[in-house]
């Protein structure tokens, strides 16, 4: 990447306008008053140096006006700041509603990616220009930090959870991507390239890559059954366990009396430490698969479940009068 | 037959070893962060000679990563957080408020063995393996991952914190208790100001970093499941506790350098500094709102965006406080009489350089910008500006105002400026590069880069070499000058202090009659005392300082 102002890195996404008009806001602000007092003080240092060397200062022990002057001005400046600030941080915390969702898994020293067709690749990521893509991030061991400098976007990486990024590449390119949290002996080598290509090349590079290995449907299918998750989760919604068809993306209730969408991260909680949420009506009686399954075999168990989003779900309730009556 | 003083009313390895004179202590302790300092330099010179070239030009990786980390810890943790407190809190507050010495002097020698202690567990961890973890020894690197000598530092660590729990008690057990008659609270020289404001940063947040640190070293050795996800932590918990006190650490560097800037710049301008109660109650509103700052160092972890709001506004409004500061230094110079002298040269770079380090730190609290930012190069450049071209340049410009006093000798006035106009070029040299690198996207921690950031690192690296030379001159004709300086006599500047009316240097109990104080701080114009002129508008000084 070879930035074309001395200054910036080049402009790659929609977040890279509002990122370096924020910087050139803050940069004026700060360039005034960095002069204004430099200036002032250059000014005095000449103009009041010492002539006679008994000689002593006018005493003035200062003016209250010119001292509220200088709280209030600069308190309405910084609340400017925080504003604009705020705007596009909040705006980059929640990402639309239909976004290309790749996910992302970081371990000492790599990256993974995986395509929403199941297909990987490692220290690269292909997106198509012009569409909302949002990146789920998983780490394997420590923190790790993906970073855009292009696309002025990052986002830690933290191991037990999932954060999310979000980003609408706007111009066709090669870009480097850096780990930018300090990560252990290879942190600096552990980076690479985003590839932002026309929709219909990413398309074609979608179906023509053959290198799609294994399918994390597949292998989250099998899991269902290995881990024994199928002998609960009936698809009929008469098993202990909540149906999971149609689940993802629903509202759930829990017996707290409280609501949650069933997204990534809550589908990764209900996996790795199912008695955090119970849902309404349902025993806790799921064992706990933290620190069992490696992160690529939760995406796989994810994907599946989303698999299932379009199967119909079972009428509500259906699997809540056995539980209620072993009461 | 020479007057006695501190230095020698007593000889030998055992009255230095065994002394309970603040003055002593505060010269143990300047040795203490001297070697410290000299350590972390070593480190920072080979990190920017490795820089030199993209691939990296010296050392291995696990080398380049231990070289940074120790850097760290060296120079946060056992220079910049004891040198101003610790070496001139301990030689100034018992002289300038008109004590023989702190409350508890057998303590603050404690809190000197304490400090030794701690720092040789750290070495022994530098020379044993060395440690990888970043100064911020985040979870579960540190805890879990790291092969380096993780568990000796944090122990290291651990120790030294109560050297700073004792340092700040007695500290503010002295301030209020000691006082001479007369010496109220306004009365008090600003320095003292700010030494409180630090000591109650030093009393309620050490303990949090001690027991964060603790509990990485049990995570560590017994795998106790605090920080690490898989055992069932957080590893954000550790990040919460740790800058829960590493931010308000970040006050207790730079608010003693603020004191010193507000003795140094009346003193050389000669006149009663501009809003003493506003630049007095700003060092306790800085050191009361920093500890309500600290999520800021952590909008990308995926925090809720409610607490980023709430973190980044509290950021912004513990910068008013600075902001006041700074109004009140310039406009304090205006209408005085100014002179050259080294301190002033010190103590206006320390504006300059502030400015920079603190309107950067509002780029850093902006949340949209720090999306960006956040862990690059530009985070580097702006605490380098707050704590070498803030905290240092204080510390070094406060060594040099206060030397005749502590060594009763001048130093080659001439040499000291050229020194500080180095010292400044040098820093400006390498540290604005890097702000630069930051905004381009050059992530901070790495020992190699990409070839399109040569040119800059090439710029930092060289200024760092200017940079080193301007230390290195301090550090000799300051030595020098302790046996072939000009004598000093007790008030070159001349200053207003209570510590400019007894002999330089001090007598071991310092006063031999109990001040007694009847005047107002920095009234040059109502003392005749110091044979100056008398100001050109006759004024009287209100009760409270400002009008």
């Amino acid at each position: 990447m070879q930035s074309q102002l001395p200054f910036y890195p080049e402009q790659a996404s929609n977040f890279a306008g509002s990122v370096d008009s924020l910087m050139l806001y803050l940069s004026l602000v700060s360039l005034f008053f960095a002069a204004g007092i430099t200036v002032a003080i250059v000014f005095f240092f000449f103009r009041f140096h010492r002539k006679k060397p008994d000689e002593v200062g006018v005493p003035i022990y200062g003016n209250m006006r010119l001292e509220a002057t200088w709280i209030i001005i600069p308190f309405f400046l910084a609340m400017t700041m925080f504003g604009w600030g705020a705007v596009v941080y909040v705006e980059y915390r929640h990402p639309p509603l239909d976004t290309l969702d790749i996910y992302i898994v970081a371990k000492q020293w790599m990256w993974k990616a995986q395509q929403p067709t199941g297909l990987r690749e490692i220290n690269e990521l292909h997106v198509p220009v012009g569409r909302d893509v949002k990146l789920i991030l998983a780490s394997e061991d420590v923190i790790h930090d993906f970073f855009v400098p292009a696309f002025r976007v990052k986002m830690d990486v933290v191991p037990g959870r999932y954060n999310t990024m979000w980003f609408r590449p706007t111009k066709v390119g090669r870009y480097h991507f850096f780990c930018s949290q300090y990560c252990g002996t290879n942190h600096a080598m552990m980076g690479g390239w985003v590839t932002v290509m026309e929709p219909s090349d990413y398309a074609a590079w979608l179906s023509g890559s053959s290198g799609a290995e294994a399918d994390p449907v597949a292998l989250g299918e099998k899991l269902f059954v290995e881990k024994a998750c199928s002998t609960c989760h009936l698809a009929s919604g008469l098993g202990r366990a909540p149906s999971l068809n149609g689940l993802y993306g629903t509202k759930v209730l829990l017996a707290d009396g409280s609501a949650v969408t069933a997204d990534d991260a809550y589908i990764r909680e209900s996996i790795l430490q199912p008695n955090a949420k119970i849902v309404a009506g349902y025993q806790p009686l799921m064992p706990a698969f933290q620190g069992q399954l490696t992160e690529e075999q939760i995406l796989g168990l994810i994907a599946y479940i989303k698999s299932l989003q379009a199967l119909p779900a079972p009428p509500k309730g259906a699997g809540i009068a056995p539980a209620t009556e072993k009461k | 037959m020479p007057r006695e003083h501190y230095l020698n009313a007593s000889y030998g390895i055992r009255s230095w070893l065994l002394t309970t004179d603040h003055k002593r202590i505060a010269l143990l302790y300047l040795i203490g962060v001297t070697f410290f300092f000299f350590v972390g330099g070593t480190f920072a010179t080979m990190i920017r000679i490795h820089l030199l070239t993209p691939t990296g030009y010296l050392v291995s990786p696990e080398t380049y990563n231990k070289l940074f980390t120790m850097h760290g810890v060296a120079m946060i943790f056992f220079f910049l957080i004891p040198s101003i407190p610790a070496v001139l809190g301990n030689f100034l507050v018992p002289l300038m408020i008109g004590a023989k010495d702190v409350a508890f002097p057998r303590i603050n020698l404690l809190s000197w063995y304490i400090y030794i202690t701690g720092g040789c567990f750290v070495l022994y961890s530098f020379f044993t393996g060395g440690l990888d973890t970043g100064w911020t020894f985040y979870t579960p690197l540190s805890s879990v991952y790291s092969n380096s000598a993780v568990t000796p530092a944090v122990i290291g660590i651990f120790i030294n914190g109560f050297s700073s729990i004792l340092t700040g008690l007695n500290f503010v057990v002295t301030i209020h208790t000691m006082r001479a008659p007369g010496m109220t609270w306004f009365r008090l020289p600003l320095f003292i100001w700010a030494q409180y404001a630090t000591s109650i940063i030093f009393i309620l947040g050490t303990p949090v970093i001690a027991i964060t640190l603790l509990l990485v070293g049990l995570e560590r050795m017994f795998h106790l499941g605090f920080f690490n996800p898989a055992l069932g932590g957080d590893p954000i918990l550790f990040q919460h506790l740790f800058w829960f006190y590493s931010h308000p650490a970040v006050y207790i560097m730079i608010l003693p350098a603020m004191g010193v800037v507000s003795e140094i710049i009346p003193t050389f301008a000669r006149k009663p500094i501009f809003g003493y109660s506003f630049i007095a109650g700003s060092s306790i509103a800085i050191a009361v709102i920093g500890f309500l700052v600290w999520a800021h160092h952590m909008f990308m972890t995926g925090q809720s965006t409610y607490s980023a709001l709430a973190f980044s506004l509290l950021s912004y409004l513990v910068a008013i406080p600075s902001a006041v500061k700074v109004f009140n230094w310039a406009s304090t110079l205006y209408k005085g009489s100014i002179s050259y002298d080294t301190p002033m040269l010190y103590a206006l770079g320390f504006i300059g350089l502030f400015l920079i380090g603190g309107l950067t730190g509002l780029f850093l609290a902006c949340l949209g910008l720090d999306i960006h930012i956040h862990d690059t190069y530009f985070v580097v450049a702006h605490f380098h500006y707050i704590m070498v071209g803030g905290a240092v340049m204080g510390y070094v410009g406060a060594l040099h105002f206060w030397w005749p006093k502590i060594a009763g000798k001048l130093y080659p006035e001439f040499l000291a400026r050229v020194a500080a106009v180095i010292l400044f070029i040098g820093f400006n040299l390498t540290f604005f590069p890097q702000f630069i690198l930051g905004y381009l996207g050059m992530p901070r921690r790495y020992h190699n880069y990409p070839p399109e950031f040569q040119v800059l690192n090439v710029m930092s690296t060289a200024g760092a070499s200017i940079l080193a030379l301007g230390y290195l001159l301090p550090m000799i004709y300051l030595t020098w000058s302790m046996r072939y300086g000009k004598v000093a006599g007790p008030n070159p500047w001349p200053a207003t202090g209570l510590e400019w009316r007894i002999d330089s240097p001090p007598p071991a109990e310092n006063f031999h009659v109990t001040p007694e104080v009847d005047w107002e701080p920095y009234d040059f114009g109502n003392r005749p005392d110091l044979g100056l002129a008398a100001p050109l508008t006759p004024s009287h000084a209100p009760a409270h300082g400002d009008d």
